[in-house]
């Protein structure tokens, strides 16, 4: 029993417990998300619809409303604006959501530092998986029931347009509506991430673990499986730390998981065929 | 007599602005091979993507028979995707629906067939971004035989292939036009074109369309490709003559 406590200490309080929950869940469903964003080079588009939500997560908690509300109406405010500043002939699509994107978490910062606001903008920014509630896990369990059965779904035509835009569409594969309901998953996604990790470091779970193992796999299921194992393990590993070292939850588990990437980048790629 | 099973009936199409192609009036029986010739920018992948159904068309009408297999270049595929070779033909069975379940039994027994039909068997596991150009040519072609199409539409299918794969490309594509399953293939290859039932010579409009000893004659490749044309010999029967290409980089 002696050598499990260090083990099982951090889990003894439900605030632990919930933490791990909260913890797992969106890293078991972002991880596995991941593999795509990055398949698709939407890393960039993450951040933009992660740091764009901002003012809606302020608004929400001005309003007393909960912040998975307020995330989901700042992913729809953030994607309409660069869909709007993007049809600027004058501009091309990255300065377009460049500039939405600076202009959202200017306002959110400026609505989350009026005397009105709460005074915890920074859980914001950062997240605090410590003080997750029993309703941010409740979305936590729904996104992974109703996101999984999507990727699941949608597995075999984005690995199509994936591979081959052009000739999927032979296939009659719409490429554009492929698009259209990854984005809408990665929306999802970062609303409810967004609550553990915060505004500024939701995207880590994204792209790391899928970025750890981008260049030793042979096939998308195995990438999916192991970026979706390895978001869960850094996840945990960040809670321990975070324990142990008294350190912020949402932070320590962002570093942990840019670590597998760093690790991942410094393995030697599979060996190819001769 | 049965129907065609591609008509094309003063077929125009672009990408919004003035038609890329117009003027197109042609037909394709079970069973015929078509060249597809024109200089770059001419509107070969124009009128593939019109057949495809991806353009609609600005005036007259586009008519195949079922749904097209289409057969891209492999350059334009992504060869850092972890997909194996059998993965690749088996994206062919998403023409029949049911994308939503994985693939069936018989499914990846027919992409697994189709790869031995184009002589990669032994390479079904093999990642397609570690095969050679020619290889991953032959993979699409695998795919678009699981489709079951009973039109092939190729681009370019022989574009930098190496010579095994160019062989069993060739030989296999006589074998689908003694199937009855028709054929478009977009080409460079003004001698290639020789080995075809047809020629469809395109720069923007219809220049001819015909067997290849109509259409493969100075005058006719003279107006289908201007300056890019050589004619190297010709005498009262023959002529050989090379397309030359500019890319602009």
């Amino acid at each position: 029993m002696d050598v499990l406590d260090p083990l099982l200490d951090p889990w003894r309080s439900g605030i632990g417990q919930r933490a791990l929950a909260e913890a797992v869940l969106v890293a078991a469903i972002c991880g596995a998300l991941g593999f795509w964003v990055l398949s698709y080079e939407l890393s960039y588009g993450a951040e933009s619809l992660a740091h764009g939500l901002l003012p809606g997560l302020v608004l929400a908690a001005l309003a007393g409303l909960p912040l998975l509300v307020g995330a989901l109406g700042g992913v729809a405010a953030a994607a309409a604006l660069v869909g709007l500043a993007a049809r600027d002939e004058r501009i091309d699509t990255d300065t377009a959501t460049a500039v939405v994107v600076t202009g959202m978490l200017g306002l959110g910062a400026l609505l989350a530092l009026a005397p009105e606001a709460p005074p915890r903008l920074e859980e914001l920014l950062f997240g605090n998986p410590l003080a997750a509630t029993a309703g941010d896990l409740a979305a936590a369990a729904a996104l992974v029931v109703v996101g999984g059965a999507a990727l699941v779904a949608l597995h075999r035509p984005l690995t199509a347009v994936a591979l081959d835009p052009g000739g999927s569409s032979a296939l009659g594969v719409r490429p554009t509506a492929v698009r259209l309901g990854l984005l809408l998953l990665l929306a999802a996604a970062l609303a409810v991430a967004v609550e553990g990790l915060g505004n500024l470091l939701a995207l880590a779970v994204l792209v790391a673990p899928a970025a750890a193992v981008q260049r030793h796999v042979r096939s998308p299921g195995r990438a999916i499986a192991l970026a979706a194992a390895i978001a869960v393990a850094a996840s945990i590993a960040g809670l321990y730390a975070s324990h142990y070292l008294d350190i912020a939850a949402g932070a320590a588990i962002a570093l942990a998981l840019c670590a597998t990437a760093a690790l991942g980048s410094l393995m030697p790629r599979r060996a190819q065929r001769a | 007599m049965t129907a065609p099973l591609v008509e094309a009936s003063g077929l125009a199409a672009g990408y919004g602005g003035p038609p890329a192609i117009r003027e197109l009036d042609f037909a394709v029986e079970a069973g015929q091979s078509v060249a597809v010739l024109g200089p770059n920018g001419g509107g070969k992948t124009t009128l593939l993507r019109a057949l495809l159904g991806e353009l609609r068309p600005a005036a007259g009408s586009a008519r195949v028979e079922g749904r097209p297999a289409y057969v891209a270049q492999s350059e334009r595929t992504r060869l850092d995707f972890p997909v194996s070779a059998l993965d690749v033909a088996l994206m062919g069975t998403l023409a029949g629906g049911r994308w939503w379940l994985p693939a069936r039994r018989s499914e990846r027994a027919a992409a697994a067939r189709a790869l031995e039909r184009v002589g990669l068997a032994a390479v079904a596991g093999t990642p397609f971004g570690e095969l050679s150009g020619g290889q991953r040519q032959r993979v699409l072609l695998a795919r678009a035989l699981v489709q079951e199409a009973r039109v092939l539409l190729l681009d370019e299918p022989l574009a930098g292939v190496d010579r095994p794969s160019a062989e069993a490309i060739e030989s296999l594509l006589g074998d689908l036009r003694g199937e009855g399953r028709a054929l478009l293939v977009s080409t460079h290859d003004v001698e290639g074109a020789r080995g075809f039932d047809r020629v469809l010579c395109l720069n923007r409009r219809q220049v001819a369309y015909g067997p290849p000893a109509d259409c493969l004659r100075r005058t006719v490749l003279e107006q289908t490709y201007g300056s890019e044309i050589v004619v190297l010999e010709e005498d009262g029967r023959s002529l050989r003559a090379v397309a030359v290409q500019h890319h602009d980089h």
